[in-house]
């Protein structure tokens, strides 16, 4: 696979995908912006690039419809970072999410599928 | 959800410290530089490509500042703050904006709320949907239609029986009529206005009393004890508002009447009644004919006014066939004279004839108010055009076209509204001064105020005002061209015909409605002219002093005595220094007219029901026509020795002679005598001019004269005038001093006698063109509002381009152009505008005059005068506006004006 260069920036995800993929992130740990930017490029293999233009809007966003909250607290190197971690709203709506992509990807295989028969 | 929905109203309330923010970003790009380098980059180039991969703190910054909830509101808030602050900065151009803008909304306002308040607002009373006016018509009773109701015929008292007992569309129906009414026993002696109603009229109205009750059917019985029931101004002046009042007794035309109820302050039925007193008519007596009373019906619940109307047509049927003829008429009179229904809302009976004048209003203040949104938006042109610079340069730096374009509409939406609120203040203040001294003839005059509905129109006409004027400089300059603005920059460059467009369209749009309303007060000015060279029948109406009284048979009972004291009372008055002649009638020209009846001419033969046309009567003293200045046309006047004589004489008015005789002195030596069978024959003994009784744009009535005393007259066996006026000429007429010497001559005869309606000839006839002053004065107002701005208009374009061209100017100046061309070429484009304006304007003003025929007197409303007049007038003012700023362009120094900039 070509490096990610040529794979879609951030903002040309499908719309809700990158508060999907905030969400399931802090599903795991509480987490600050960049850590959460670092897991996501990390677990996909350098694919998804999170540009900081649309993680930190989408961050404040959430947390102002209250899915995410924030806390101030000491990073790893002992620097004050803002950690978020997901709120019981939060949860409930991750899995709406999670069920609504499973069903959503596989409406879309069956699309991709029929057309290359 | 609603947890979701209290996060965000927590962050609507609270927002997060912005330093947090800043914080959390700051943290990214440490960890991000951190990164790099680990990956073996130094320090300065890790922290350069860090910032690289971020891309823009600020815009990132900002974004998460927009995801706040109520972020949309706080924009607006910081953006007012600043419009406002910039407006501040530009005191000038803020206050002018604002007073154009008060003045327009203003007016505006104050018309929408009369035109609101008299023509839109249902009337207050409940229901008042199914309130109508009860007429009739009958094309063969030639005058018997009320002045200025068209064919409309008022009914007679006989139809109050057999509209209430016969009508199966009516739930209530009622007579009324505007009558006077003397009181004494209080303080001093007064009269007073009063409404005279059957039973039905306050129950179809519906509106209960505020103290008391209403008449019952026994109190409009004769016999019964006479009752009367206050209206809430009188009962506040002359009780003091004491609800003890119902049960007291109170003196009206000399017959004791107990007090039955108080109305309350809203009930405003009949502008300004004080009483109300019980018809009482004796049905035993009554008979057809006596057509002088308004009726008012109540329809029942879903009963359409179709309906309604065959309904009454049916009655008529009954009504001719159950009632006798008027004595000495023939009951084929009746029958013929072909009686139709005409019911009509009861809203128009109220309204009257005032429509066409206050819609014509209202389109004038739209016309100023769209006048001063040109001058607005052509201030905001300017201003736009030296914020042009500084516009390209914000958007270079990544200001959007649509933020840009946002913050010019609130600058004139906040215009239009600051405009809007001083305007709501002018119009507060302007019908405070149409409420206490506005003509009396204005229906519904205490129910003008400012109410919601007028609020929120004036919101409304404020927001769109500031919508239309902000609107063309944001198309002009908001749009998404930065680069040439940016490219030339600077005032000296000439601009081609292109760029003054806008402001060119916007002076021509002016120009046309100011001639569009110049006409319109042109055309009021012609017709005043015209109604003042009218001959109304009278000279110097000023130095005609006005003066009733009234006498009682309780206090004179013998007819002849009322004479001869009246006589006394005339002799008395002319004895006072300075009269020149002094007479006694029943009315006064230009009042209405007491009585009146068909008029039989002996040598005329009539066939069984043809009736003569009906027309008014005036009883008078010798002296009267003298005392008016009404020319003798043939014949004489009466004589005192006739009058005490009864001698059997009469005079005519020219036109009723010429109708009947066909010339004056053809009419001297005929007999004539009223409808009544049994009186007897009289002679004409003179012909006077014609009086335009009802003002001098109404066709002046036929009238006959007889003496103030006759015997055997329409079932009186000597009648005189106990309700009479007093007509004095003298130059001292309306002055203190007389006025107090004519006082005391009255009452030296009898000092019980209230003297009332005091007033001049003057007086009347002003009054009688209240309408159309009103008006002019209107109009001429508004006409003078739009000059004015048109003329700043051209001012402004004109003086602009000379600021503007100043470099060609000195350029032309340089290659040997003389000052006269120059000035010559900048008029020229100020009359070039002015005369497109002009031209454009004619063809509005031919169109929409139109709508105002009906206010014209004696000219068409395309007068040729009027059209020929006004644009000369207003290319003259434009010539003047442009050679102003156009002199200043030919002191330009050419050696300063190529070094400026």
């Amino acid at each position: 696979m070509p490096p990610s260069k040529e794979m879609p920036t951030s903002t040309d995800l499908l719309q809700g995908t990158l508060d999907l993929l905030i969400l399931k992130t802090l599903s795991l740990e509480p987490m600050h912006g960049w850590g959460i930017a670092s897991r996501i490029q990390q677990v996909s293999k350098e694919v998804l690039q999170v540009g900081q233009g649309s993680l930190y809007p989408a961050l404040h966003r959430l947390e102002y419809r209250g899915w995410i909250q924030a806390e101030w607290a000491n990073s790893e190197n002992n620097r004050r970072a803002k950690f978020y971690s997901l709120t019981r709203i939060g949860k409930k709506q991750l899995e709406a999410e999670l069920s609504n992509w499973g069903r959503l990807t596989a409406a879309i295989s069956l699309v991709l599928e029929q057309v290359q028969e | 959800m609603l947890r979701e929905f209290l996060t965000r109203l927590r962050f609507f309330l609270s927002r997060k410290r912005p330093a947090d923010l800043d914080d959390e970003l700051q943290f990214h790009l440490e960890q991000c530089t951190r990164e790099n380098v680990a990956k073996g980059m130094t320090p300065l180039e890790a922290h350069r490509q860090a910032i690289i991969a971020f891309g823009g703190v600020e815009g990132t910054r900002e974004q998460c500042y927009e995801q706040r909830p109520g972020w949309g509101l706080d924009r607006l808030l910081k953006d007012t703050r600043y419009v406002l602050r910039r407006l501040k900065r530009a005191p000038t151009f803020t206050a002018v904006a604002l007073v154009t803008l008060a003045l327009g909304i203003g007016a505006t306002t104050a018309i929408f709320s009369v035109v609101e308040g008299v023509l839109i607002k249902p009337l207050p009373y409940p229901q008042a949907e199914s309130l109508v006016g009860v007429w009739q018509t009958a094309p063969g009773l030639k005058g018997a239609a009320a002045p200025g109701m068209g064919d409309a015929v008022p009914c007679s008292p006989t139809m109050y029986f057999t509209y209430r007992e016969e009508s199966r569309t009516f739930q209530e129906f009622g007579l009324y009529e505007d009558k006077g009414a003397t009181v004494t026993g209080l303080a001093e002696p007064d009269v007073v206005p009063t409404l005279v109603v059957t039973y039905g009229t306050l129950q179809a109205l519906g509106v209960q009393p505020e103290y008391g009750r209403w008449f019952s059917q026994a109190d409009d019985t004769p016999a019964s004890r006479e009752t009367v029931i206050l209206n809430y101004g009188y009962w506040l002046r002359r009780f003091g508002g004491d609800p003890s009042v119902i049960g007291r007794t109170l003196t009206i035309d000399q017959r004791p009447h107990t007090v039955i109820g108080v109305m309350p302050a809203r009930f405003n039925f009949r502008n300004n009644a004080e009483l109300i007193l019980p018809e009482r008519f004796e049905r035993d007596k009554l008979f057809l004919g006596q057509f002088g009373l308004r009726g008012i019906a109540r329809l029942k619940p879903g009963v359409t006014l179709q309906q309604a109307n065959a309904d009454q047509k049916h009655m008529l049927a009954i009504w001719l066939k159950a009632w006798p003829p008027a004595p000495g008429f023939n009951r084929a009179v009746f029958e013929s004279a072909g009686f139709g229904p005409k019911l009509r809302p009861f809203k128009q009976d109220v309204v009257g004839n005032v429509g066409t004048v206050l819609w014509v209003l209202m389109g004038t203040v739209g016309l100023v108010l769209l006048i001063a949104c040109a001058n607005v938006a052509n201030l905001l042109l300017v201003r736009a055009e030296s914020r042009q610079h500084e516009m390209a340069i914000r958007a270079a730096l990544g200001a959007g076209w649509k933020a840009i374009a946002r913050e010019m509409l609130l600058e004139s939406a906040l215009l239009g509204i600051l405009g809007g609120l001083l305007g709501l203040g002018l119009s507060y203040g302007a019908l405070r001064v149409l409420v206490a001294r506005g003509p009396q003839t204005l229906p519904r005059l205490s129910e003008i105020g400012i109410d919601p509905m007028v609020l929120g129109f004036s919101l409304m006409v404020s927001l769109l005002a500031g919508l239309l004027f902000g609107l063309i400089p944001v198309l002009k300059y908001a749009a998404p061209q930065v680069s040439p603005s940016l490219r030339g920059v600077g005032r000296g460059f000439s601009h081609g015909r292109e760029h003054h467009r806008a402001r060119n369209a916007l002076v021509v749009v002016q120009v046309g409605l100011a001639l569009l309303l110049l006409v319109g007060a042109g055309l009021m000015i012609r017709t005043f002219q015209a109604l003042r060279s009218v001959d109304p029948g009278f000279t110097q109406p000023e130095e005609v002093q006005l003066m009733r009284i009234m006498i009682y048979e309780a206090q004179v009972k013998e007819p002849e005595q009322v004479m001869r004291v009246q006589n006394q009372m005339v002799d008395k008055l002319a004895a006072i220094p300075g009269v020149a002649s002094v007479a006694l009638a029943s009315d006064a020209p230009l009042e209405g007219f007491g009585s009146g009846d068909a008029l039989y001419a002996k040598d005329k033969t009539y066939r069984a029901g043809e009736l003569p046309p009906g027309l008014p009567f005036r009883y008078v003293t010798p002296g009267f026509f003298r005392t008016m200045g009404t020319r003798l046309i043939a014949g004489r006047d009466f004589t005192w020795t006739e009058l005490y004589d009864k001698r059997r004489v009469a005079i005519v008015s020219q036109n009723l002679a010429r109708d009947m005789w066909g010339s004056p002195s053809a009419a001297l030596g005929k007999q004539i005598r009223s409808g009544f069978q049994h009186d007897p024959w009289k002679e004409v003994v003179g012909v006077v001019a014609e009086v335009y009784n009802d003002g001098p744009q109404e066709k002046p009535p036929a009238l006959a004269y007889f003496p103030a005393m006759m015997e055997n007259f329409e079932g009186d066996a000597v009648k005189v005038t106990r309700f009479a006026v007093f007509a004095v000429r003298t130059k001292r007429a309306a002055t203190e001093s007389f006025l107090t010497e004519a006082r005391q001559a009255i009452w030296s005869v009898d000092a019980n006698l209230p003297v009332f309606r005091v007033q001049t000839l003057k007086d009347l006839y002003d009054q009688s063109m209240a309408r159309t002053s009103f008006t002019l004065l209107m109009l001429a107002i508004a006409g003078g509002m739009a000059l004015v701005l048109g003329i700043v208009g051209i001012y402004g374009v004109i003086a602009y381009a000379v600021s503007q061209r100043t470099r060609e100017i000195g350029i032309r100046v340089a290659l040997g152009a003389q000052g006269s061309g120059l000035r010559r070429m900048f008029v020229r484009e100020g009359l070039l505008l002015a005369a497109i304006g002009c031209v454009l304007g004619m063809i509005a003003a031919a169109a929409l005059t139109r709508l105002m025929s009906s206010l014209l007197f004696g000219i068409t409303p395309l007068d040729p005068l009027t059209y020929a007049t006004v644009p000369v007038f207003l290319l003259a003012a434009a010539a003047l506006a442009s050679y102003v700023p156009a002199r200043r362009a030919t002191v330009v120094n050419p050696v300063e004006a190529l070094r400026s900039e």
